[in-house]
């Protein structure tokens, strides 16, 4: 059962894969990000854009749970995923993370063969079918199979640090989860290995549902389909992000409604 | 303008061998002399177990009982295996439990209140004098089990070994990097599938240094056996049958008690077992080594 | 019974959730490490405890007279550890003063740019495996090589300064300066990895500001690094000492066990720690008491050494950051 929510700029009914409605997410007693309501499309990209300390790599990792991990972190508010909220009372932070995926700035495949990091997380949920069928699958997705199908014994690492990121998103897409987080994907890698993991990312929007985080405005515009613009506030003495605006990339882009996000993107404010 | 000119006496940018010079090139003569006199010690022990230990060290003194008073012969066979025996028990003792614990420290609390306290505890304890651990090991074992034992020396050893296999072993998994493991997270792993899948194979080379190190140290403790398996002048295996509950000799002890005796035969036989010992140790030292340091 | 999050929902998708056994894994494995932690703690406590409670009823019965006397006769059930805290206290003193000097030497000789990095190898595995020597080998060598090799030198200098106190006695075999010569060879490789550390996490920039102003090689090392890193060598020094106080077999087979108090290096001594070694294995229950007394203090002391020089580390590292 999906939620149905209609966004005013499109006419269409979105069909969203996940709904978070944050009030306050604190790390002990700092208030790091407050009051942002964002939508993820399914089957669509999410762009999370702003200045640095603006929580918006806080938001992502909220959404499945990773901030569980950190001490102090404490989370009021609501992400509705599947009908259920993810922050609800009883559900296991392990659970949610099974069902949405993520990848990480740095490329971090484990230090086991190219074969073994992609069936990682087939074996972890007991996955009945052909894992080899799977590897095979998840690693052609990630555009990554004609590189590396005659050395899948090697070690993760031994990749270039491009192919180590698609290595990690075909890890991720390996059990087909239904949101896959990415944080700041390209920020480790050159250009040339930047390019390929944003075609990957449009090719992968149709059987996934994607919420990025990127620091690079010019890498929203050309991958993203809705993007959320997220700011600090420094009025109260602390550092306190908060979401400034969501909308179709395009309209971001070329016509913000907020002065801040016109200031952000035409580069007047960092 | 007139033309620029530089000072007419510029000072000399020569080093002259007077004042400071020369009061730096004797201070660097003084520690290459005190570095060389550092290392006469080493070679001079490493000389006198290769010409008196290597002397005496043949197929006899591994296979025979220690001899007594004024027989000739013997060898320190049920000295070696005692020593065997008891390193073995300690590791049994201590590897799992410091494991485990440093697990705890590394990974599962690292900044909580308990984690605080042991980790404070297992350096005291790696400071603790290792007679210290013999006397704890007669206090509760030896006394409460009425007799010296193997078990007893094993327990002791045991306790020096357990601090430096927890504060290894917690080093090593936090060397694991960060990114790694939170991708096991990310994947839904539960703590104890990240630790088993993850943060202990990646870890493990640099916890086997450590382990290996523990071990060695444990082989040539001397101390803690004194009063815990005492010494013993039979095999450890008799007729078949382990008597792990009765005094037990080491390769250390025994070195300890014929250093002390009149007679040549026990001092030549002393020196060989201190060969064997040191070797023992170093090569436990040559295997950490290999494991080396992680590759991540 | 609570509901599990995502129990009845059915997709195509590979993702489920951790079967219960592994839930019931995780939990059990968790509350394995919390007890494994909980008992490394609870043996320091057991440790001081044990020895504690055996001690108690000598040191209700004498008091501090244990720690005054300065009588050890088991005939006359007369117990006093003075002397040997003494030799402990004197012996590593000694073992501080020598085994200081070589090991700082040696840190500045293997971190200060003196050697090609493959003679600094050669250098630093030296240390190494001095470290790795167990100390009964040492005890060893030190009855068949130090104690000949030293007596001469020390009958000379009996003969022709005998009258300070240091040289009053001759050495007839063992004795305090053999002893305390061969703690320090066992206290240098600590000595020289902590210094080692210490002169090594001086900031680069520290050392080139030094040069920059043109100062020679020795004077860059004696007024900005070693003075930088001083509170690191220090600390290394205080483990050392920690080392020295609680170091049992070089001294039991070297020092002569002899209880008394002297000045002279050349005179037998005892020391705590080789007390219990060499009572304990014959000793009767009163005699028992005493030694865990003596085991007591001698805790106490290098406990209380030790904790210093581990704070003194940990604030050294802090202040470099």
């Amino acid at each position: 059962m999906m939620q149905q929510v209609a966004t005013d700029t499109d006419a269409q009914p979105a069909v969203l894969a996940m709904d978070c409605k944050l009030n306050r997410i604190f790390y002990g007693n700092f208030l790091a990000v407050r009051d942002s309501h964002v939508p993820i499309e399914k089957n669509k990209i999410t762009g999370f854009i702003g200045p640095s300390g603006c929580g918006k790599s806080t938001v992502l990792r909220s959404l499945n749970r990773m901030n569980d991990l950190i001490e102090g972190f404490r989370f009021e508010g609501h992400v509705q995923f599947i009908g259920q909220d993810i922050y609800g009372k009883g559900v296991d932070p392990v659970v949610v993370r099974r069902y949405i995926g993520m990848v990480f700035q740095q490329p971090n495949p484990f230090s086991m063969s190219i074969y073994d990091n992609v069936a990682f997380g087939l074996r972890i949920n007991r996955y009945k079918g052909d894992i080899g069928d799977r590897v095979k699958h998840a690693l052609q997705s990630a555009a990554l199979w004609d590189e590396v199908k005659d050395k899948l014994k090697a070690s993760g690492l031994s990749l270039s640090g491009g192919q180590q990121q698609r290595l990690c998103i075909a890890r991720a897409i390996a059990t087909q989860p239904q949101v896959l987080l990415m944080d700041e994907p390209c920020s480790a890698l050159d250009p040339i290995a930047t390019r390929r993991v944003e075609e990957l990312m449009t090719e992968l929007k149709k059987d996934y549902t994607i919420a990025l985080v990127t620091h690079n405005m010019q890498q929203a515009m050309r991958v993203a389909d809705t993007t959320a613009f997220f700011s600090v506030d420094i009025s109260g003495g602390s550092r306190t992000g908060y979401l400034v605006e969501l909308g179709p990339t395009s309209q971001i882009f070329g016509n913000p409604r907020e002065k801040l996000t016109k200031d952000y993107i035409s580069g007047q404010f960092s | 303008m007139n033309e620029t000119s530089l000072p007419e006496s510029t000072p000399s940018l020569q080093r002259k061998l007077e004042g400071r010079a020369l009061r730096s090139m004797l201070l660097s003569i003084l520690v290459w002399i005190s570095a060389i006199l550092t290392s006469i010690p080493l070679f001079s022990v490493l000389y006198m177990l290769s010409t008196r230990g290597g002397a005496r060290l043949n197929w006899e003194a591994f296979t025979e009982l220690p001899p007594a008073g004024f027989e000739m012969g013997g060898g320190f066979g049920n000295a070696l295996v005692g020593t065997l025996f008891m390193v073995g028990i300690a590791s049994l003792i201590a590897i799992p439990l410091g494991i485990l614990a440093a697990i705890f420290l590394a990974e599962l609390g690292p900044n909580s209140k308990l984690a605080t306290i042991a980790r404070f505890s297992a350096k005291v304890l790696a400071g603790v004098p290792s007679i210290l651990a013999g006397v704890f090991a007669y206090a509760t074992v030896v006394v409460t089990t009425g007799t010296y034992s193997a078990i007893a020396g094993g327990v002791a050893l045991a306790v020096l070994m357990l601090p430096i296999v927890v504060l290894t072993a917690e080093e090593s998994m936090k060397m694991v990097p960060k990114i790694m493991k939170d991708a096991a997270y990310g994947m839904g792993c539960t703590h104890t599938q990240v630790i088993w899948k993850i943060v202990l194979p990646t870890g493990m080379p640099a916890i086997l240094t450590g382990v290996m190190l523990a071990i060695a140290r444990a082989s040539g403790e001397t101390a803690p056996l004194l009063f815990t398996a005492l010494f013993s002048n039979y095999w450890l295996i008799q007729d078949g049958r382990l008597d792990a509950m009765n005094p037990t000799a080491s390769l250390a002890v025994l070195i300890y008690n014929f250093s002390g005796m009149p007679f040549d035969n026990q001092i030549e036989l002393a020196w060989a077992a201190s060969l064997v010992l040191v070797i023992i140790v170093l090569i436990i030292n040559a295997i950490s080594r290999i494991f080396g340091k992680p590759k991540f | 019974m609570k509901k599990p999050f995502l129990h009845n929902v059915e997709t195509d998708s590979i993702c489920q959730p951790p079967s219960p056994s592994v839930i019931f894994v995780d939990r059990a494995f968790r509350m394995l490490a919390r007890l494994g932690v909980i008992l490394v703690f609870s043996l320091i406590v057991v440790l001081v405890l044990e020895i504690g409670i055996k001690a108690l009823p000598s040191i209700q019965k004498s008091g501090l007279d244990v720690i005054t006397g300065t009588v050890w006769d088991v005939g006359q059930q007369k117990f006093g550890i003075l002397p040997a805290i003494w030799g402990t206290l004197y012996s590593s003193l000694i073992a501080l003063f020598v085994g200081g000097f070589f090991g700082i030497s040696m840190a500045i000789f293997l971190t200060q740019d003196f050697l090609h990095p493959r003679l600094a190898a050669i250098f630093r595995a030296i240390v190494e495996l001095l470290a790795a020597i167990p100390s009964v080998v040492y005890g060893l060598w030190g009855i068949f090589v130090v104690i000949p090799a030293i007596r001469p030198l020390t009958d000379e200098l009996n003969e022709s300064l005998g009258w300070i106190p240091f040289f009053s006695s001759t050495l007839s075999g063992p004795g305090l300066l053999p002893a305390a010569l061969v703690l320090a060879i066992m206290i240098l490789p600590t000595i020289a990895a902590v210094s080692q550390d210490a002169l090594r996490a001086v900031p680069l920039r520290t050392k080139q500001a030094a040069y920059g102003m043109g100062t020679t090689h020795w004077e860059a090392i004696l007024k900005v690094m070693v003075p930088t890193a001083a509170t690191g060598i220090f600390g290394s020094l205080v483990l050392g000492l920690g080392r020295a106080l609680g170091e049992t077999m070089a001294l039991a087979m070297l020092i002569g066990n002899s209880n008394q108090i002297s000045l002279s290096l050349f005179a037998p001594a005892n020391t705590l720690a080789a007390m219990l070694a060499l009572n304990f294995p014959e000793a009767g229950p009163s005699e028992i008491e005493v030694l865990m007394y003596a085991a007591l203090v001698l805790m106490l002391i290098t406990l209380v050494v030790n904790v210093l020089g581990s704070m003194i580390i940990t604030y050294a590292q802090r202040g470099m950051k």
